[in-house]
């Protein structure tokens, strides 16, 4: 198990602070006042029971949801609704439950178009492929390959993302995340439906993001071994409420996170 | 046996008989054919990007043209009223987003489907008010297209080919060239084939469905107005030109929603198809057959190739 990051001295800012967020989707309560916080440089795990929040919680992040109560402070902005690409702008990454990749087209592709936001140059350049357009294109290209290289897919870059298995096409989607170098990376169960070997990998590759690129990373995940494993801090949520919030420890001897996983004999 | 006979031998017999008739039905079929694949993009770019079968591209197509003659009878230059026209497409494109798409995101596709006849009743009221009702005439001249006709000595007779017709499938194939490369090549092209594949994984990727969205219908407006210059110098300009969007129907069916390459494929496809079969069988059924020839070939393409030629296998899970 690695040491908290919060010991490390310096990066113990918020990153990202979320104040008493509520949502609810008519009369069904997603989320109810939950407070938390992700400081700089941690992996920070985001667990509970199915229908418990967590996925609504990263929506609400990203700006997929706006919810109707509640404050979320980002690089110490603080926004009432933020707009998916505003958040992407502003440097969250994430990727999704059921991966949403783009399926018609390459891993190199996909990958590519996480660095769509960092294109500047103008059509016209784009169009005939020369001069300053080709340079920025060289530069996102070599970017592109070094990830590639980071998540050992140099093998698959020009098969259409639709023809992979499943556990690759969960390392594109990490791959195009990353692509867009990210302050913040939400994972949403980046190991569903993963074998041993490839549970590893992924693991291996979200310790390594985090040491390496400095990047922040809030996950949600199922697999406890994973999660004791991998993360600094703990958040459980359970039916839309914060039940518990500490180390990974702290939260195995937590009796109301216990009886949330185990329920409680009536 | 002989209406075996004129169905199979016949025509085949007069095609090899005389070939210079058969040059110039194939010719007036790839011009048809070129300006419904003209058609035929301005939907797909809209289905591509927004999931949406744009019921208003044909008034659009009316909506453009008779903003650009009707601005040229106020006595604005031919070039200066193409330009202002342009610039009313681009506010459409901003408006409609606005109006229509941004408030029905996340509906079913059959709202936003009805939300385009809405769109098209609006334009027929909106250009009727403006514009009045009477069909107008294509200010050609002024837009320096070509009159006339070309003859050419071939096969042991003329092939005449109408100097609009050469124009129009050389600005056809022009847009549809640009357009591809547009798509193809371009960060904006990226994003709409991103757009096109996952709403959600491009809005993670920092894509703005908002800003494609106006480009894309941008996209198809100046899509109509091409198309609505070149029917309109072919006939005239009155609202019974949206009828020509029916057309995109079939080549739709042909070439696949979803695929650039298609549209302009399946436009060929049926307007030679038609021309041919106007000429060499229609004689056969009385004549007029070209009218409803083209949705019988979709049909056929329906019951064996529901995606069409290019589209992309749609499977639904239940």
């Amino acid at each position: 198990m690695r040491a908290p990051a919060a010991s490390d001295a310096g990066i113990d800012a918020a990153l990202l602070s979320v104040e008493d967020v509520s949502l609810s989707f008519g009369g069904v309560r997603a989320l109810a006042g939950v407070s938390f916080e992700i400081r700089k440089g941690e992996i920070r795990a985001i667990i509970g029971p199915n229908g418990a929040g967590k996925t609504s919680m990263l929506n609400v992040i990203n700006g997929f949801y706006h919810p109707q109560q509640g404050r979320i402070t980002f690089k110490g902005r603080t926004r009432a609704r933020m707009r998916p690409h505003e958040a992407a702008r502003g440097g969250i990454a994430r990727t999704f439950q059921n991966v949403a990749l783009f399926r018609g087209m390459t891993a190199l592709d996909n990958i590519m178009a996480g660095r769509s936001l960092k294109m500047h140059r103008g059509l016209f350049w784009q169009l005939v492929r020369f001069g300053p357009a080709l340079a920025e294109e060289i530069a996102h290209r070599h970017k592109a390959e070094e990830i590639i290289d980071f998540l050992e897919i140099p093998h698959i870059r020009k098969i259409p993302v639709g023809r992979l298995p499943y556990g690759l096409q969960k390392r594109v989607e990490l791959g195009r995340a990353l692509a867009m170098e990210p302050d913040l990376l939400l994972l949403d169960e980046p190991m569903a439906g993963m074998n041993l070997e490839e549970k590893e990998d992924m693991s291996r590759y979200i310790l390594d993001v985090n040491h390496q690129f400095g990047t922040t990373i809030a996950l949600i995940e199922h697999d406890m071994g994973v999660v004791m494993d991998l993360s600094d801090r703990v958040v459980v949520l359970e039916y839309g409420r914060k039940i518990a919030d500490g180390t990974p420890d702290e939260i195995r001897r937590d009796r109301g996170v216990i009886d949330a996983y185990l329920g409680v004999p009536h | 046996m002989d209406i075996l006979y004129q169905i199979f031998v016949d025509p085949f017999v007069q095609m090899a008989t005389a070939p210079d008739l058969l040059v110039q039905t194939l010719w007036e079929g790839l011009v048809a054919g070129v300006l419904y694949a003209l058609i035929a993009l301005g939907f797909v770019l809209i289905f591509k990007a927004s999931g949406v079968f744009n019921f208003a591209q044909g008034i659009m197509v009316v909506f453009a043209a008779l903003t650009l003659v009707g601005l040229h009878e106020q006595g604005v230059p031919a070039f200066v009223a193409l330009a202002i026209t342009i610039v009313v497409m681009f506010g459409l494109a901003f408006l409609v987003e606005r109006l229509v798409l941004r408030p029905l995101v996340n509906q079913p596709d059959i709202i936003l489907f009805m939300a385009t006849f809405g769109l098209t009743y609006f334009l027929i009221g909106l250009g009727e008010l403006v514009f009045g009702g009477d069909p107008k005439v294509m200010i050609a001249d002024a837009l320096f297209l070509p009159k006339g006709a070309i003859d050419i000595k071939m096969l042991g007779g003329f092939v005449s080919l109408q100097k609009i017709d050469v124009a129009a499938a050389v600005i056809a194939s022009l847009m549809v060239l640009g357009l591809g490369l547009f798509f193809q090549k371009t960060r904006i092209g990226r994003a709409l084939r991103a757009v096109a594949d996952s709403h959600r994984a491009a809005l993670s990727v920092g894509i703005s469905l908002e800003q494609i969205w106006v480009i894309v219908w941008f996209a198809a407006g100046i899509v109509a107005l091409a198309t609505g210059i070149m029917w309109g110098a072919r006939s005239d300009v009155s609202f019974a030109l949206q009828i020509i969007a029916l057309k995109a129907l079939p080549v739709l069916i042909l070439g696949g929603f979803t695929s650039i390459p298609g549209a302009i494929v399946g436009g060929v496809v049926i307007g030679i198809g038609e021309k041919l079969g106007e000429f060499y069988w229609g004689p056969l059924l009385g004549r007029g057959i070209e009218s409803w020839l083209a949705y019988v070939i979709a049909l056929v393409f329906l019951l064996f190739r529901p995606q069409g030629l290019f589209g992309e296998r749609i499977i639904e899970r239940v």
